[in-house]
Formats: C-alpha cells, structure tokens, sequence
C-alpha cells in the first residue's frame, strides 16, 4: 500500500489540502517555501503527517534538499522502497 | 546590496518594527539595578523576561568570588583548554557538578549553546542516528547539522511517535541517542521523562536531557526534570546552562558512561574555543552551592509561577499546557504580539516575544520568565499591567462577567489552539 509514485503524491497532496485554503494550487512544480509560504519549521512539520501515513522516516538532510512537491513526492517513494 | 538580498523579506519585517520604535530584538538596558529591575534611559522597568529564575545574578558571595577568583588569575584565560590549559577552577567546577549530579564524568563549555553544539555533533557518528524531539532548541538542531549522524524528528512530548521512529531503525546498525528537553523554553511545558526512559530501554537507545530551563528549578535537590521524574538512571547524558538558574555563563554535560573524558579531544566545540574566564567559573561554583544551600529559592520560584500564571489565565490569556518558571501567552499573530510588548514596556514591564520558526505550531507568543526574586507585589503588578495593556488591546475582555467567561476557556491546556 502507498508505494507507487501516484500512490505517494495522493497522500501528499491530502495532506496540504488538509492545511492549505482550498484555492492554492497544487502541481510538482509548486515550490512549497516558496508558493505556499512555509518555514523551514512548517515544510518540517509538514513532512512529519506524511511520515505518518507512509510509516517512514526522513531525515533531515533530505528534507532540506526538498525544493518542490515533485522533490517531496521522489524522495519518500525512495525511502518507501528502500531506493 | 547584492550579498544581503537573500534576507530581504527579513530586513523588510525588521525596519517595520524600527519604524514603529518597538523593536524587542534591539533592545538596551542602560542600568540594570537587581535581579528584577532595569532602567531604560530614565524608565524603571520591572524585569519579566530575564530567565534569572533564582535570581542569583546579584547574589553577594558569587560576586565577591567572581572578584577574587578575577584579581588572582585574571579577566581571561586566552585561550582554550586543549591548547592553552585549563584553570584550576575549571576543575574545581567540573568536581562540583560531578558532586551535584552524582556522576563521574563532567565537562565544562564556554556557553550552554556550545554545550548542546559539542555534545550532539560528537557522541552520535556517520553511522548513528539522532532522534530530536520536534520542538528542540537551536542549539540541539544545529548541534544535529554538525555532525554527521543521520537526524530525525519525532513528534514533540510524543514517546508513541519515538517508538515508532526507533521501531523503523530497528534492523539499521549505529547507536540511537535521543534528545529531549526538561522544560520547553518557548512554551514552558515538560517533557515525560519517565514514558521516553522506557522507551530508550526498550530498544538501547541513549538518552539525552537538556535541562538548561530546569537545572535548579525542579527536583528535590534542583538537579532538573530527570531527578523530578525519578529517571536519573535512565539519563545517559544531561546537558545544561549557567547562563540561567545560576546567573552567569557557561554550560556542561554530565555522565557516568565510562569514556567520555575522550570528548575533550574529540569535540570541537570544546577544543577550538577559549575557556570560560575565572570569574564566571567562581561565580557559577558559587552559584551551584547557593541552589544546594537554598531549596527556599526553588520555592519561591514556584510560587511566583504558579501565582503569574493563573493571574495571566484569570485575565483570559491562552498560555503553555502546565504552570513553570516560563509564562508563554499565545498571541492571535505575531502583530498583536509586538502591540502588546510595546504597550508592557511603555507601562514599564520587561517581556519577550517569540515567533516562528523559533516557536512551535507557528505560534506568537507573549513569553514571560519568573524569578525567585520578583516580589509577589511584583508579580502582582505584572498581572495588572497585563490586565490594563491587554484590554486596551482587546485581548482581556472588559466586564467580570465575560473574564469569568474566558476564564474556563483558555484553563491550562493548549486543547484548542490553531495549530497552522
């Protein structure tokens, strides 16, 4: 379950939804400090619900080499699939 | 200018508060008068904001220390213990925490910031994995990015969410060490020391507390949280601060596990600074003895919290989830936050102001820090200024009625609080 790249960006996308007004577009190119205003405590706090739901963990130094949702969504397929 | 144009958004919110004349990161205190009192130019201002929590700072036999130890050995050591020597009171003070703690290692920092920086980035290697509680200090998460151990962030107070990080780990080699903290310093709340001791047993992690804002505030004895809690043993490492409780500055860590005297050698942090100056080193030994000595300060500290913080919850004010030495308000956003610090200070009341990233949950707060030195007609006055400041903000309702009201709602829990 939650494994496949589409499956991934699913659960990513839900969980901005769930904490973005629902007019702010969403796409892999969506820069998410930049486009939807996050600190780096927010993209961090962020990627902890996605962590959730994906039982997995991110390190740091990935999260910070984050930039898009496409980055976002690559990176946890990876950890996911032990890639 | 070209090299500063990454902090522009930055500059743009700082010349804000310039222009308004209420900058909380520039402020000066032309005279400092006592533990508790401050005159900026020719205001008296009642000092709510300091973290002096014991008041030690004008305490009569450190400073009288503080100078003997400075006429016999000088204002400064030049250098750096590795390289240039330690002072005997260096050692003397490393002894007396050994003694305070009950532990047979010790270790001596220029600042508790560095302590924090030195101890994380060395004791956990390439191979070994940090587990950080998510509302950790800078000094914790830069501490993290010094080194080179991979770091992850389990959720804040959550020993459910660290079970699961270390569950995940389970099959990875490298030591796990865990940190957390005795009290938050943002919204004054304390970790449960005892649910992650169980924790770290049950999958051999390593344990470190820093108890920088609890070090002579909590526990019998005022070694901090871990000792409250009765999870000394558990403890593999306890770091703290002098700049605090103990009124000087400095910071340490504390162990019993057999080799860490290699931590001198190996962590840089401790290596390639200069020493702490003799007159701080005698100054925080005497410190040390005076929360031996005293137990009546811990007390008094408590006192004062616990009548701030219910006074600030009577007025309607959301606070922290639990009363400590650290009164936090939760403002509705940063603005009103910097409304209600300049309008305190214009009434004569020292606080802080804390914002995101710094704070958790993207929260404003309106921090206030107690000391066993304020008067409970001090405290009292704090309340009063709040109550007169906050209503003119509309942040304290106006009639009985609707305080009372208020008051049920925003009783000690966070339960509530936009999270966003």
């Amino acid at each position: 379950m939650h494994e496949s790249v589409d499956d991934i960006r699913i659960v990513v996308t839900a969980t901005l939804r769930a904490m973005l007004p629902a007019s702010v577009e969403l796409s892999d190119d969506t820069n998410i400090m930049r486009d939807l205003g996050m600190d780096s405590v927010a993209v961090m706090d962020f990627v902890m619900e996605t962590e959730e739901r994906l039982d997995i963990s991110v390190p740091l130094d990935r999260i910070s080499e984050v930039e898009t949702i496409g980055d976002l969504v690559t990176t946890l397929h990876d950890i996911k699939t032990g890639s | 200018m070209s090299l500063f144009e990454k902090f522009e958004s930055l500059s743009t919110q700082y010349a804000r508060l310039e222009a308004i004349g209420a900058n909380p990161f520039a402020i000066t205190f032309d005279r400092v008068l006592s533990p508790t009192e401050a005159m900026i130019g020719n205001s008296r201002i009642l000092l709510l904001g300091t973290n002096n929590y014991l008041g030690l700072t004008y305490d009569a036999d450190s400073i009288a220390k503080a100078v003997q130890a400075t006429q016999a050995f000088g204002t400064g050591t030049t250098g750096s213990r590795i390289a240039n020597g330690s002072y005997d009171g260096h050692k003397k003070l490393e002894r007396a925490l050994m003694d305070f703690y009950g532990r047979k290692y010790a270790m001596v920092f220029s600042t508790g910031y560095q302590a924090n920086l030195g101890i994380i980035s060395t004791l956990a290697g390439k191979n070994d994995h940090l587990l950080l509680d998510a509302d950790s200090h800078a000094s914790i998460y830069d501490g993290s990015r010094l080194g080179h151990a991979q770091v992850t962030r389990f959720r804040h107070n959550d020993p459910n969410d660290l079970h699961k990080r270390l569950r995940r780990l389970a099959d990875a080699p490298g030591d796990k060490i865990v940190v957390v903290e005795g009290i938050y310093s943002m919204l004054g709340d304390m970790a449960p020391l005892r649910e992650f001791a169980q924790v770290k047993r049950e999958w051999g992690a390593y344990l470190v507390v820093d108890e920088a804002h609890s070090l002579g505030v909590l526990g019998e004895t005022g070694r901090g949280l871990a000792e409250m809690q009765n999870v000394e043993a558990d403890v593999d490492f306890i770091v703290g601060t002098f700049s605090k409780s103990l009124g000087s500055v400095g910071g340490f860590c504390v162990s019993n596990a057999d080799g860490f005297d290699i931590l001198r050698v190996a962590c840089r942090p401790y290596m390639f600074t200069a020493s702490l100056p003799p007159g701080v080193v005698a100054a925080t030994m005497e410190a040390l003895h005076r929360i031996r000595i005293q137990p009546e300060l811990r007390q008094h500290l408590m006192e004062n919290a616990r009548r701030l913080y219910s006074g600030l919850a009577g007025l309607g004010f959301c606070l922290g989830p639990e009363p400590s030495p650290v009164v936090s308000a939760i403002m509705p956003n940063p603005e009103t936050a910097f409304a209600l610090w300049s309008d305190l200070l214009r009434a004569g009341l020292y606080t802080n102001v804390s914002l995101p990233p710094a704070t958790p949950n993207g929260l404003a707060l309106l921090r206030s820090s107690v000391s066993a030195a304020h008067t409970p007609q001090q405290i009292d006055h704090a309340i009063a200024l709040f109550e007169q400041t906050g209503r003119a903000l509309g942040l304290v309702p106006a009639t009985e009625a609707t305080r009372a009201s208020h008051h049920t709602a925003a009783s000690p829990s966070l339960v509530g609080v936009p999270s966003e």
